[in-house]
């Protein structure tokens, strides 16, 4: 099944309600749907534009415009190498040969087991950690090609050990989720509703005029 | 949201533009005000009926707000007091220049063989702006050449210049956003969602409004370049909105249709079938000769003489013996000279509307409501109609702008849920039977009680919008072709009542049906009238003006014995449709495009309709068929021009007395008619003498809700090649509940049977659109006719449906 499954459809009930104009849910939705398939299937997309009173292509239309949306199959670990500035500097570019050569495959391609897609990417924000990689966007430090082979060997480890894995299958985002206790939700008041400040900044009362 | 305190604000603002002072309106885009003052700034994205958004950057010129001079977006900065602008300084054109090269870096050079060359904005704009060459010289990005994003367009992404137009017309005029941009940076394309296309129904002025040739229509694509098109303003005369347009011809054929921005109507905007149903002008099956039934019942070609000889023996009855359906297709010239002859004869029976339609006593005696009433920001609208999307597109294009951005409530008080419920403050949805009821109740202030299967919340939120003192119009039209037409006159008449001074639209959908009414061309009993005594041999001839009622009356059965009875049937008409099959005698017209003449739309604003193209065959003006005839009948009917035409109707109706009629569009709009000085009987009294006896709900059964859609069996969709195959299927649709309560699939085949034991097979689907209790059926739909099922005889129909 490619749409929501009923627990996660129950999610995005929950998720949905959280704000005034239901279309502001597509993104956290997106990525539930990226969480349940390992990408974002077309199903997937058609289910939230039905959830959400939208039309599929609005869907498509913002899901496409982000790199982190994957719209076609990806491996189990989506591994990012860093080829800006600072870590091509420091050895980017063999690093990503020595990654094509030990995965068996070349930038942008997934291996046939699945487990691995191979990407370069733009500067992640940790130039000082030079050259680095992020393994379904979870940063890995002054990569050697040593530990390039030791990283590989221990996800494929980790595959296999259902359930105790350290990185969590490609689109899992976060493995606790946000949930907003009753009692300490904003609630959801359409824009054109509001008439004062956000509810969440304190405010001086105005003083009553006569 | 508070208004601006502009008590001591300006009226105007004082600007100045390339060196000469000028006043500007405040709030103003400065790309307006250099407009209005003759200084025209290049732009791509920015239409001046929808929001600005600055994607092209076209529109850069120098302003100087008292900061010193900069480069400014002109079409999403308003005037502001002081402001000085350039349009022609060095810095404005290097801007223009560096845009437009940016623009054509992956612009195709293919303009010869490209639909839009020589009406193309930016070939043009490249030409006047352009920096002359180009610096850059790598391979341009690629993409499949055109696809079709729907059934009528086509795109071709290489040509796009993502200015947006097209992407936010369908999200924010359209309310269909099925296409978007998708993708991002150099990739940017415009598409739509896989497999799911482009399908709205306004889907043709996303190709008008492509500055460049990306987006082609189907039924224009390779046949006319725009230096051998010659046009004519004229008016649509689909539908009764009467929407403004250019209708242009190449080699005496119409190729292409185009929306006018007519202020007070369709503001640029048509529906695909306003703008694509010229097709059928030359379809093979144009009615061109006169056509006589011979001896041996077989129609024979025949002389415009003899057969306006033969029509006429068809006269020589008693004139209460005749009766006369249809006249909404004609101009209102042709409507005044046909209701003249029938004068002439005493004839007193003839009715534009084909039992669809409202009691035309209670149209005439409606305070009228302008289209700009219904939409004006603010204001209440009762939409106790049809589903408007489907029968007056143009219409429901206004009055959703009207919900959205200018802060109008809409209130459905319909069988079913339509096209504008998703915009609708509130919403009741009474069992069909019970319409009247729910005004009765909202008008004698009954509100405690659920009537009709409305819930008494919802009933006290209209009441509330309703008495909150802002402005009502109510769109009055038939929400339900399977309930007597009389629930509607109750209907209307208790709201009119609740609210005096409330206005009224009738959303008749029927073309020129309000030029026949004006014209006369509407008096005596009515289509169901005539044809019930047709059926009991009390009527000898039936003249058919333009009108198909065995497809469009909704008793299939009474039309059929009607035909069955009367001696001779005499029709007037462009096609050989069903009815005029029958006929014994058919005279060919000629029609739109075809013919000058005038139109009067459901606001009575009368406008013009102009020739452009010659008709084909023998085919003639209605108005000279009149004539030819009256003058075989020895009728003393003395015209030999439209003009004399036009002079007899100022003379003879107060209403038409001060039309001009040689400048009846100058400024853009067509002018309302006159008073009509007519004095009938009250609402209140029509409403008394309408009684209508609903039968008890049952238990088991489902009461039908019968309604139009655009696309359907209908002759000008089905002539127009490129639509025909477009009508909707004849599903069968139920609300959830009891769908569910059926037990099949989505889909699956039921059995409907009929009040007289009529049964068919459907497919069945459940549509949220519906309250629980009625069947939905589509009229005129493709795969089952429900005319059978329906029966012009009793109040509602009820039916029942069965799994298998
Ligand atoms: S297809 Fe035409 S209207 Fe649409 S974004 Fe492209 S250039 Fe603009
Ligand atoms: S350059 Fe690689 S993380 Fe910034
Ligand atoms: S017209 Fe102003 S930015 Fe496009």
């Amino acid at each position: 099944m490619s749409r929501l499954n009923a627990n996660n459809e129950l999610l995005a009930k929950e998720v949905i309600a959280r704000y005034p104009i239901k279309k502001s849910a597509l993104i956290p939705l997106l990525h539930l749907v990226q969480e349940q398939n390992g990408y974002v299937t077309s199903e997937g997309m058609t289910h939230l534009a039905e959830l959400l009173d939208i039309t599929s292509a609005e869907v498509l239309g913002t899901c496409s415009f982000y790199e982190m949306f994957k719209l076609e199959p990806v491996g189990r670990y989506v591994i990012n190498v860093c080829g800006t500035m600072s870590c091509q500097l420091l050895g980017a570019d063999e690093l990503i040969h020595h990654a094509e050569e030990r995965l068996g495959i070349k930038v942008g391609a997934t291996t046939d087991d699945g487990l691995f897609t191979l990407e370069k990417a733009e500067c992640q924000a940790a130039c000082t950690e030079a050259p680095c990689l992020q393994v379904n966007y979870r940063h890995e430090y002054r990569v050697t090609h040593g530990d390039f082979d030791a990283l590989v060997d221990r996800l494929v480890a980790d595959s296999k050990k259902n359930g105790s894995a350290v990185i969590p299958p490609h689109g899992t985002l976060s493995e606790t989720r946000q949930h907003i206790p009753a009692g300490r939700a904003v609630g959801a008041v359409a824009p054109d509703e509001v008439d004062g400040a956000p509810v969440w900044l304190p405010v001086d009362e105005p003083e009553e005029t006569a | 949201m508070t208004p601006p305190n502009d008590t001591e604000a300006s009226p105007t603002v004082s600007i100045t533009i390339n060196g000469a002072a000028v006043e500007a309106n405040p709030g103003e885009l400065l790309i307006d005000a250099a407009e209005r003052h003759g200084v025209y700034i290049p732009r791509f994205c920015y239409h001046p009926r929808m929001n600005p958004v600055g994607m092209c950057r076209m529109c850069l010129v120098d302003v100087d707000t008292g900061r010193g001079p900069g480069l400014q977006p002109s079409c999403m900065i308003s005037v502001s007091e002081g402001m000085t602008v350039d349009t022609e300084s060095e810095r404005t054109q290097r801007a223009q220049e560096g845009i437009l090269e940016l623009l054509l870096v992956n612009h195709p050079l293919d303009c010869p063989v490209c639909d839009k060359g020589g009406e193309c904005p930016l070939q043009d704009q490249t030409v006047a702006y352009g920096p002359g060459e180009s610096r850059f010289v790598e391979e341009k990005r690629h993409y499949e050449k055109p696809i079709p994003i729907s059934d009528l367009v086509y795109l071709d992404r290489e040509r796009c210049i993502l200015c947006d137009r097209c992407t936010r017309f369908a999200s924010e005029v359209a309310g269909d956003p099925l296409i978007h941009f998708i993708d991002r940076g150099n990739e940017t394309q415009v598409n739509t969602f896989p497999d799911e296309p482009f399908s709205s129904y306004f889907s043709g002025n996303t190709v008008q409004i492509c500055p460049v040739g990306a987006l082609t229509a189907e039924p224009y694509r390779f046949k006319a370049r725009p230096w051998d098109l010659a046009e004519n303003e004229s008016t649509a005369v689909v539908d009764s909105t009467g929407a403004r347009v250019v209708l242009q011809s190449s080699r005496d054929e119409l190729v292409r249709v185009l929306g006018v921005d007519s202020d007070a109507v369709n503001w640029s905007w048509l529906s695909d079938k306003e703008r694509f149903t010229y097709e059928a002008n030359r379809s093979e099956d144009r009615l061109t000769d006169p056509l006589v039934r011979s001896e041996s019942g077989e129609f024979a070609t025949a002389r415009w003489s003899d057969a306006a000889a033969f029509a006429a023996e068809a006269f020589a009855v008693e004139p209460d013996r005749i009766g006369v359906i249809g006249g909404a297709r004609l101009p209102v010239e042709g409507q005044f000279m046909w209701s003249s002859l029938l004068t002439g004869l005493g004839v007193n029976d003839v009715d534009p509307q084909i039992g669809d339609g409202l009691d035309l006593d209670l149209v005439r005696s409606l305070p009228r409501a302008t289209i700009a009433d219904a939409a004006a920001p603010g204001g209440v609208v009762v939409l106790l109609c049809g589903d408007l999307k489907e029968e007056l597109p143009t219409l429901y294009l206004r009055l959703r702008h009207a919900a959205v951005e200018d802060g109008a409530a809409l209130i459905e008080l319909s069988a079913r849920a339509t096209g504008l419920a998703r915009y609708a403050k509130a919403k009741l949805h009474p069992l069909p039977g019970s319409i009247d009821d729910v005004a009765g109740a909202l008008a004698a202030g009954t509100l405690n009680e659920a009537v009709g299967g409305v819930d008494p919340a919802d009933l006290a939120k209209v009441a509330e919008l309703l008495g909150s003192g802002r402005p009502v119009t109510v769109v009055v039209g038939r929400t339900n072709l399977a309930e007597d037409a009389g629930l509607i006159t109750r209907a209307a008449a208790a709201l009119h009542e609740l609210v005096p001074t409330a206005k009224f639209l009738p959303a008749l959908r029927r073309g020129n049906i309000n030029g026949a009414i004006e014209t006369g061309l509407a008096r005596g009993r009515s289509t169901t009238e005539i044809l019930r005594d047709a059926a009991a041999g009390e009527i000898e001839t039936l003249v058919l003006l333009g009108a198909d009622p065995l497809a469009d009356h909704p008793d299939r059965a009474l039309v059929s014995s009607a035909f069955d009875m009367v001696e001779n049937l005499v029709a007037v008409d462009t096609f050989k449709t069903a009815s005029s099959a029958r006929a014994d005698v058919i005279l060919p017209a000629a029609t739109f495009g075809e013919v000058d003449g005038s139109f009067v739309n459901l606001e009575r604003r009368i406008s013009p309709l102009r020739a452009k193209v010659t008709a084909p065959g023998q085919g003639r003006a209605d108005w000279m068929i009149a004539a030819e005839l009256a003058v075989a009948l020895d009728q003393d009917i003395d015209v030999a021009s439209l003009d004399d035409v036009r002079a007899q109707l100022s003379a003879a109706v107060p209403a038409f007395a001060d039309v001009d009629w040689n400048n009846m569009d100058r400024g853009g709009d067509g002018p309302l008619l006159g008073s009509s000085g007519a004095t009938g009987p009250s609402l209140a009294e029509i409403a008394a003498a309408t009684s209508v006896a609903v039968p008890a709900v049952d238990g088991y059964g489902l009461r039908l809700v019968v309604d139009r859609k655009l696309w359907d069996l209908g002759t000008m969709v089905q002539q127009s090649p490129s639509l025909a195959h477009l009508a909707a299927d004849a599903t069968l649709s139920l609300a959830p509940a009891d769908f569910d309560a059926l037990g099949v699939d989505q889909g699956s085949t039921v059995t409907l049977s009929g009040p007289g034991g009529e049964t068919a097979e459907l497919n069945v689907s459940a549509s949220r659109d519906l309250p629980r209790g009625v069947a939905h059926i589509p009229f005129r739909a493709s795969g089952f006719d429900v005319g059978t099922f329906l029966s012009a005889s009793t109040a509602v129909v009820d039916v029942r449906v069965n799994a298998g």
